[in-house]
């Protein structure tokens, strides 16, 4: 039975060093695997050392860290939402962070205030799609989720009121953010933390949303207290994306294409797809941002286009083939 | 001890009135028949006895307890629920299904042992799906897949049954199969309530009946107390011929006017 949950949660987490290492060693200036390891060790020359742990470490934990959380952050969604096909950025989280964000860059604010102005938007975001869908006599996902798409809708008018009203220095800082880019992520412990703080809250409770993604009422029947799970679900799944998003702007799709990917392969068991979903979100995402510094170098592409590129036609053959 | 009691229970159906206030009480060994046309309130009922539904006034007691007083886990450690409809929005297997069952017995960082997968393979054997454990449960036909929930409720081992048109979609064995597994679980000490719109299965195999009106009156009883065939006919509004067979009333509904009896 435990074997059962760590064998793919073993292979998991080596692809994803594999993942990090490579991500440590490609770049405008490759490193071979002899140097890569003497900095590992402490030695190797200066400048390769401050490449890796200045530029390449912090960008690569920052990636895995923001895969991840939007990988569980999906995962939850589905199961709060009880729809294989919901995405962290649904309830139009993404919309309020970026809301949030471009005032702050048309205000003339940089760094912390950006992302501070980001996690604000999202947050308000959060509250005012619950408190819409709520209404009278609680929320239906239904209901949850028409409201989330609707206030979607109206973010990406004011944020192409934004763009239109911007001086035309800023827009391109502007459309970066917008796409999704780690080249700006400095700081991966405060994502990392979130990350891990999450993993260890929620696998306690992993059978308590196996049990919940088989319908409320079902599960009140198994003694669960469903209000209360399904407000923590939403909770947690609104702060780990409002913290990606702030990390690293709207990243499309990984948080729709991991879980139902591992779900295809694993199986449904919350137990074993949340941890997994770390692992290959955060796969996903180093591997997509090292591919994102790398194909057009010295230049560098947003890696939200690199896994809107991967995560549309890979979901579409999921889509077809499941008919 | 009994099983589950109610104290002028009146159930929340939107717009209608007060009608009957319940005070029923349950014992161990115990079936109930609930009877009543469509929309008369039965799966609302049920439903508020196991606590999903709140009542519109008076209270349910669990052995001594008010429901109220109780929380989700214990109730889900002495009552199980049949539903009536399921959703499957994700696919997971037979297998899985049925242990969800253990879930009101576990703790959060346990994972089911041996003991749990044992108990679920038994229930599957008994409802006849075991050789159906690795398929998911989204592929099963109609019948399959009400003996598998079932079969999760088996696996959940309350002392209270509480299942809604258990015997929906089932064929004629299997229906039959289910009604003496239910009789059985009474026998064992359980009591069983559920809901039927077959009066022959009630006639064969509940001891108790209730009757739920659609204006919200209610009677219950022994079996031969309720049912006589001028208050089913007014139940449902429907004539019915009534014949002896092997010792159980079976009644044919037939084509003929209803003779008014108030």
């Amino acid at each position: 039975m435990v074997a059962r949950l760590w064998q793919p949660l073993g292979l998991l987490a080596l692809i994803a060093v594999a993942a990090m290492l490579l991500s440590l060693a490609v770049g405008s200036a490759q490193l071979s695997a002899a140097q890569l390891w003497a900095v590992v060790q402490g030695q190797g020359d200066a400048l390769a050392r401050t490449m890796v742990i200045e530029l390449r470490l912090p960008r690569a934990l920052s990636a895995f860290a923001v895969g991840g959380l939007l990988a569980v952050a999906g995962a939850l969604m589905q199961v709060l939402l009880r729809n294989p096909l919901a995405d962290p950025y649904v309830l139009g989280l993404s919309g309020g962070a970026s809301m949030g964000a471009l005032a702050a860059m048309l205000a003339g604010m940089g760094g912390v205030l950006i992302s501070g102005s980001a996690f604000l938007g999202a947050l308000l975001s959060t509250f005012l799609v619950f408190g819409l869908a709520h209404g009278s006599g609680g929320w239906t996902p239904a209901r949850l989720l028409l409201t989330g798409v609707v206030v979607a809708a109206g973010w990406g008018a004011v944020i192409t009121l934004m763009l239109a009203l911007s001086p035309a220095e800023r827009l391109p800082g502007m459309l970066y953010w917008l796409m999704g880019d780690l080249s700006y992520a400095r700081a991966p412990w405060p994502p990392l933390l979130l990350l891990i703080a999450t993993c260890v809250l929620l696998i306690p409770l992993g059978r308590s949303l196996n049990v919940l993604a088989r319908g409320p009422q079902q599960a009140a029947a198994l003694g669960v207290d469903v209000r209360p799970l399904e407000w923590g679900i939403y909770i947690a799944a609104s702060l780990l994306t409002a913290t990606a998003v702030t990390t690293a702007g709207s990243i499309g799709f990984v948080g729709l294409v991991v879980p139902h990917m591992l779900r295809l392969l694993l199986g449904n068991d919350q137990r074993l797809i949340l941890p997994a979903c770390v692992l290959a979100g955060g796969t996903l995402l180093v591997l997509a941002d090292t591919l994102a510094r790398t194909m057009i170098a010295p230049e560098q592409l947003p890696v939200g286009v690199i896994t809107a590129l991967l995560g549309v036609p890979t979901f579409l053959f999921l889509l077809y083939r499941s008919r | 001890m009994t099983r589950l009691a109610t104290q002028d229970l009146i159930i929340n159906v939107p717009g209608r009135s007060e009608g009957t206030a319940l005070n029923l009480t349950i014992e161990p060994g115990q079936v109930w028949g609930v009877l009543g046309p469509n929309g008369a309130g039965k799966t609302t009922l049920l439903h508020t006895l196991a606590g999903l539904n709140a009542p519109r006034s008076g209270q349910v007691l669990i052995g001594d307890t008010p429901l109220s007083q109780l929380r989700r886990r214990q109730v889900a450690q002495r009552l199980g629920l049949v539903f009536q409809e399921r959703l499957d929005g994700f696919p997971a297997t037979v297998l899985e299904t049925a242990l969800i069952g253990r879930h009101p017995y576990l703790s959060l960082w346990q994972m089911e042992g041996a003991d749990d997968y044992a108990r679920a393979e038994a229930a599957l054997a008994a409802l006849d799906v075991a050789h159906l454990r690795d398929r998911l449960v989204n592929t099963l036909s109609g019948g399959e897949r009400q003996r598998v929930a079932v079969a999760t409720v088996l696996t959940q081992a309350p002392s209270l049954w509480l299942a809604d048109e258990p015997t929906n979609h089932l064929d004629l064995h299997h229906q039959s199969a289910v009604m003496a597994l239910m009789a059985e679980q009474a026998a064992q000490g359980s009591a069983v309530m559920m809901c039927l719109h077959d009066l022959n299965l009630a006639a064969r195999w509940c001891d108790h009946i209730l009757l739920l009106y659609p204006s919200g009156e209610a009677c219950w009883g022994p079996r031969d107390t309720m049912l006589v065939p001028s208050a089913l006919e007014r139940l449902y509004q429907q004539r019915l011929a009534t014949v002896d067979v092997d010792g159980a009333p079976v009644f044919v509904p037939i084509q003929a006017p209803l003779t008014d009896h108030e």
